[in-house]
């Protein structure tokens, strides 16, 4: 019975090589690889952010389009091809109906023979209004901020701005500019 | 006269030249075959020793082989068109039309093309044969997963090398494509969550840094896409490729060999 209690060992005191203990060590382990785990995050980030230019060169979303007067009653295709949008002139008003399918984003092209807008995709029809009745597409296309400016009374596109049919926006004041 | 070609022989096989290069000599034991496979950084990746079943083309189909070899093909054509062709809006179209017409064996392009349609024909049977000889079960399932990652790779390959040639069927094809990248969830600018990332009023995700910019460096197909959707094919996803595979055969070898029973 004694023999078996000296047989447990004294507890080791903490092994000091050259001023390197277990603590020590477990420390600076620690320290390490939290460094090194931060910098690896900091340096994915930068990496990341590094694939997102300050700088874009592209067209404005915000543009000038003229006087209301330049616009005949139809639809005017002159900043399809930069700007992406449609000026729609009806009896009453102007709106401004941006040229991306919501289907999958094709640009869609205006057939004034049928009175309508196809997209050659998947074939996407829309009315004059905008409103969708062909094809794939799930709801109708989209309308641009249009507004007149107070200072030379030209009609003022805003793309980022957008009013959606099918939550009741085409009747906001900004979708539209009303005509005499 | 013999004995002077015997001498001439000797000399050569005894050289330290030819003793660096063939360092185990002719590999006449099992020993000295299992050295050379080992010693040899291109061999080593294969098995030493290969089973019956693991060459009857009926069983393996020698899809995944066909896949690797289209790869090589691939790489090779891609890095010869390389020397002509001009990732940017004004060029890339005339190149393409160009490395048809003004180049000699203008078919490079074709061969690059056909080659891509194959390989992903072949990336699919090989994943057929792999699910109906059941070779995904353990200790294979590692190896399946690196397989499917390997096939996303390939269709991702197959994806970015569309754009190149600047035709309207190219921009179309990605604007329609790149446009799934809106629906990433929290990322994607029309993604499930990523309308509760705001604050205030002011939406964290806009179209100008949502998954769907990352990839085309833009709001829309432009340059920046073509840019991107070049160097991730050429050289990005390549390299991850080529690792993947490295692992994919490494551990072929390590699984039991190819296919057959473990």
């Amino acid at each position: 019975m004694s023999t078996a209690q000296n047989r447990i060992p004294a507890p080791e005191p903490d092994l000091d090589i050259d001023g390197v203990t277990r603590r020590s060590t477990l420390k600076w382990l620690t320290l390490a690889w939290v460094g090194f785990t931060a910098a690896t995050v900091a340096g994915l980030t930068a990496t990341a952010r590094f694939m997102f230019p300050n700088v874009l060169f592209e067209p404005p979303t915000r543009f000038k389009a003229g006087d209301p007067s330049t616009y005949a009653i139809g639809v005017d295709e002159r900043w399809k091809e930069k700007f992406g949008v449609w000026i729609v002139r009806n009896t009453d008003s102007i709106y401004a109906l941006v040229a991306v399918c919501v289907h999958l984003g094709c640009t869609p092209n205006w057939l004034a023979a049928q009175n309508k807008f196809k997209c050659p995709c998947h074939g996407s029809g829309y009315y004059v209004s905008g409103i969708n009745f062909e094809g794939p597409a799930p709801r109708a296309l989209e309308r641009a901020e249009i507004a007149l400016s107070p200072d030379d009374g030209q009609i003022i596109v805003d793309k980022a701005t957008r009013y959606l049919y099918e939550r009741g926006q085409w009747s906001d004041t900004k979708a539209f500019v009303k005509m005499a | 006269m013999i004995p002077r070609w015997r001498q001439i022989q000797e000399s050569i096989v005894e050289s330290q030249l030819w003793k660096s290069i063939f360092r185990v000599g002719v590999p006449n034991t099992n020993r000295k075959r299992v050295l050379a496979m080992l010693g040899n950084v291109v061999l080593h990746l294969h098995p030493v020793k290969t089973r019956k079943s693991g060459v009857k083309m009926r069983y393996t189909w020698c899809a995944g082989g066909v896949t690797f070899f289209l790869f090589l093909v691939l790489t090779f054509t891609g890095l010869l068109l390389m020397f002509y062709y001009r990732p940017t809006v004004e060029y890339a179209f005339v190149d393409i039309l160009d490395l048809r017409e003004q180049v000699p064996f203008g078919i490079m392009r074709e061969v690059h093309r056909w080659g891509a349609h194959a390989m992903v024909i072949t990336v699919w049977i090989h994943m057929f044969r792999v699910f109906m000889t059941g070779s995904y079960k353990p200790p294979r399932e590692f190896n399946w997963v690196i397989g499917v990652i390997l096939l996303v790779l390939t269709l991702l390959l197959s994806f970015t090398g569309y754009l190149l040639p600047w035709d309207q069927l190219a921009i179309w094809a990605i604007t329609v494509g790149s446009n799934m990248a809106s629906a990433t969830p929290l990322i994607g600018l029309q993604g499930p969550g990523t309308g509760l990332l705001k604050i205030g009023d002011i939406p964290l995700v806009t179209s100008t840094n949502d998954a769907r910019f990352g990839l085309l460096g833009g709001r829309f197909v432009g340059a920046g896409a073509l840019l991107r959707f070049y160097v991730l094919h050429c050289v990005g996803i390549p390299l991850i490729a080529a690792f993947l595979m490295a692992v994919h055969f490494w551990r072929v070898r390590k699984d039991g060999g190819i296919s057959g029973p473990v």
